[in-house]
């Protein structure tokens, strides 16, 4: 029966599925165990699997996904947890120059199915260590793939297709989603995953303008898509999910249908994934189609300040969105 | 000369007058706090003053510092002004930081704070990157590098201080052992069964001291400090002490026990610890500590009125402001 749960909950659902379902998955990171994971996202699964699979580990981030790329590499399904995605840059050797490199590298006789988990996003008085959204980075580099859940399902859903995916994954979660309530069916069957990691999806038809947005940057598009029905304007929302391999087909039909584009993200603009929708997009046939010049909405172009004020003014806002589609449909 | 010597009534009186203001100053933030009146989170030292006052006393001015998350106290006792601190994590322009740091990143470069860091060992290599300049720029300032027994398994402790002893650079490693690196336990996490033993592997100095002991802290740092202003090179302290507080303000404390904390707090304080010994050899009087302490209780009190004075944050000159 469909109930709601939070983001949070409906990822240990995710884990603990797995865990129990499949004994090459572990789980290892720092604070996982009896803390619960930073962000209460393993809450009571070390009392249910033990310590050997819910692996509390050092601060050592580098030996995180490094011993997650070795153990991939021979054979687990390693869910590593880094607390912030901050500090996955303390550990990019792994992931940049080994873990997306070496079934390339090694002619394809070999694979490295690791997950690596970490919060990412502003919002929360963190500063400018503990508030990136540093997904662009990873998305730059063959051989990783790059999941951002924005709905409670999607948290669930992809994490299990992340984990069954032969590649490298870098999930990215949002700190300010983990506590949002939303629609939430448990699969059962963690060996086949019901969603698709590359799959964009529309999640609010509209006719006048199209958002494209991931994370929590959908669910600010939703806030703004009803604000803008108000005014009279019919948004449709596109939640991309992924943001390599980018499913940039969803986006191309809507742009073909309302003429008019605006992309969102957390990020700061600048060489990010905006960049990439809006190429995706002109480099189609869709370029024919666009009635107005399209608008990417982001982060200013600074690093995460503390001050809430400040904060709130660097954070792209539902009220940005509403500005940039106003702007695009009057031009 | 160092600033202060807390082995002598002065010095101790000093020391005293520090270590009070470290702790009411983040009992001051934790109420704040609680009040809803401060953003994101923070990181007490409460219970670990004795290893800020003790190092901080043993150094000269114009020597630098590294800090952590954890900072507030070596950043008091490196001669920060508790009002510039306040107005920094209540937001305001007058800030350390103008309220773009917050309690995880007051610095103050110039006043030979290098800064405190949200990166767990993010400190480590820049403090030897700090010694190397003086070196070149053949100065005699010593770096002292505060760091968590957490961050002792991160590969930049490895890194720092192999580099700094390969060019016998002038830093003292601190290393404040505060029993837990978040929930995990020191000695459950970092293999060898001390971090201080770590300096044998890289033929610098390492030792283990009592970190709730002002006094046996400053004597150890005062020696380490000597031989790195000399050009001996660095070494490593391993202060032991203890965080009463949770890691942050999210924190359930589900790893340790209550009576751990209650033992720590009752039995070893290093505040009781110090008044008592002072009270003992006779070199302050009660009336003396009564004293120190209402004149702490009341600058604190006065930093925070005047930080709530303090003129806001503004938004208008952000955009731009990464670049110099
Ligand atoms: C590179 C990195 N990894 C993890 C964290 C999250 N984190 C912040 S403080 C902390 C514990 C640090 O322990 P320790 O070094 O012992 O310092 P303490 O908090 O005990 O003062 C952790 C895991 C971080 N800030 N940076
Ligand atoms: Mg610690």
């Amino acid at each position: 029966m469909p109930e709601t749960t939070t983001y949070a909950k409906a990822l240990n659902t995710a884990l603990a599925g797995l865990l129990a379902g499949d004994e090459r998955v572990f789980l290892m990171g720092e604070d996982v165990g009896v803390y619960g994971g930073a962000f209460g996202v393993s809450d009571g699964l070390l009392d249910r699997f033990g310590e050997d699979r819910v692996r509390d580990t050092p601060i050592s981030e580098d030996a995180i996904v490094g011993a997650g790329v070795g153990a991939a590499l021979t054979g687990m399904l390693p869910i590593v947890e880094i607390q912030f995605s901050d500090f996955v840059v303390n550990a990019m050797d792994p992931l940049i120059n080994q873990a997306a490199k070496l079934h390339f590298m090694y002619g394809g006789r070999a694979n490295v199915p690791l997950v690596i988990r970490a919060p990412g996003g502003g919002g929360t008085g963190a500063a400018a260590q503990h508030s990136q959204s540093l997904e662009a980075w990873f998305a730059h580099i063959p051989g990783l793939k790059v999941v951002l859940p924005a709905t409670v399902q999607d948290a669930h859903d992809l994490l299990i297709a992340a984990v069954r995916d032969p590649n490298p994954v870098v999930f990215l979660e949002h700190k300010l989603l983990y506590k949002t309530e939303g629609h939430f069916e448990a699969t059962d069957d963690v060996e086949n995953p019901v969603a698709k990691i590359g799959e964009s999806r529309v999640i609010r038809h509209g006719s006048d303008l199209t958002i494209a947005a991931y994370s929590i940057m959908t669910i600010r598009a939703l806030q703004a898509a009803e604000q803008l029905a108000d005014d009279g304007i019919d948004v449709e929302v596109i939640d991309l999910r992924t943001v390599r391999p980018l499913d940039i087909g969803p986006v191309r039909e809507s742009v073909m249908k309302t003429g008019r584009l605006v992309v969102a993200h957390e990020a700061p603009i600048p060489v990010g994934v905006g960049a990439e929708v809006v190429a995706g997009v002109v480099e189609s046939n869709a370029l024919d189609y666009l009635l107005a010049p399209v608008r990417r909405v982001g982060a200013m172009d600074v690093p995460m300040p503390y001050a809430k004020d400040l904060e709130q003014a660097v954070i792209p806002q539902t009220g940005d969105i509403v500005d940039a589609v106003k702007e695009v449909i009057k031009s | 000369m160092p600033r202060r010597d807390p082995s002598t009534p002065e010095g101790a009186v000093e020391s005293l007058r520090l270590m009070w203001t470290i702790r009411r100053f983040e009992e001051a933030v934790e109420e704040l706090f609680d009040r809803g009146q401060l953003h994101g989170t923070m990181h007490l030292s409460i219970g670990q003053e004795a290893v800020a006052e003790g190092v901080a006393a043993a150094l000269e001015t114009g020597d630098m510092i590294t800090s952590t998350h954890r900072g507030h106290g070596h950043t008091l006792a490196h001669g920060a002004d508790p009002a510039t601190m306040l107005a920094e994590l209540l937001a305001r322009e007058t800030g350390y930081c103008r309220g773009r740091g917050g309690s995880m990143h007051i610095a103050d470069v110039a006043g030979g704070n290098l800064g405190a860091n949200g990166i767990v060992a993010g400190s480590m290599t820049i403090a030897a990157g700090a010694a190397l300049a003086e070196r070149m720029k053949g100065g005699d300032r010593v770096t002292v590098c505060f760091f968590g027994d957490g961050a002792a398994n991160e590969g930049s402790f490895h890194e720092a201080i192999n580099l700094a002893a390969i060019w016998d650079l002038a830093v003292v490693f601190v290393c404040e052992n505060n029993q837990y690196g978040m929930s995990m336990a020191s000695d459950k996490g970092t293999a060898g069964g001390s971090v201080a033993k770590r300096a044998d592997a890289y033929g610098i100095p390492g030792s283990q001291v009592d970190g709730n002991d002002v006094v046996s802290v400053f004597e150890t740092t005062l020696e380490m400090v000597r031989r790195a202003r000399e050009g001996e090179g660095p070494s490593l302290i391993e202060a032991l002490t203890y965080r009463y507080r949770g890691h942050s303000k999210s924190d359930r404390n589900l790893y340790r026990t209550q009576t751990e904390i209650d033992d720590w707090r009752n039995l070893r304080d290093p505040l009781d610890r110090f008044e008592g010994s002072l009270l003992e050899s006779g070199g302050v009087e009660t009336g003396t500590i009564d004293k120190i302490r209402g004149e702490v209780r009341e600058s604190i009190r006065d930093a925070v009125t005047e930080a709530f004075a303090a003129p806001p944050t503004t938004v208008a000159d952000l955009e731009g402001a990464a670049y110099a």
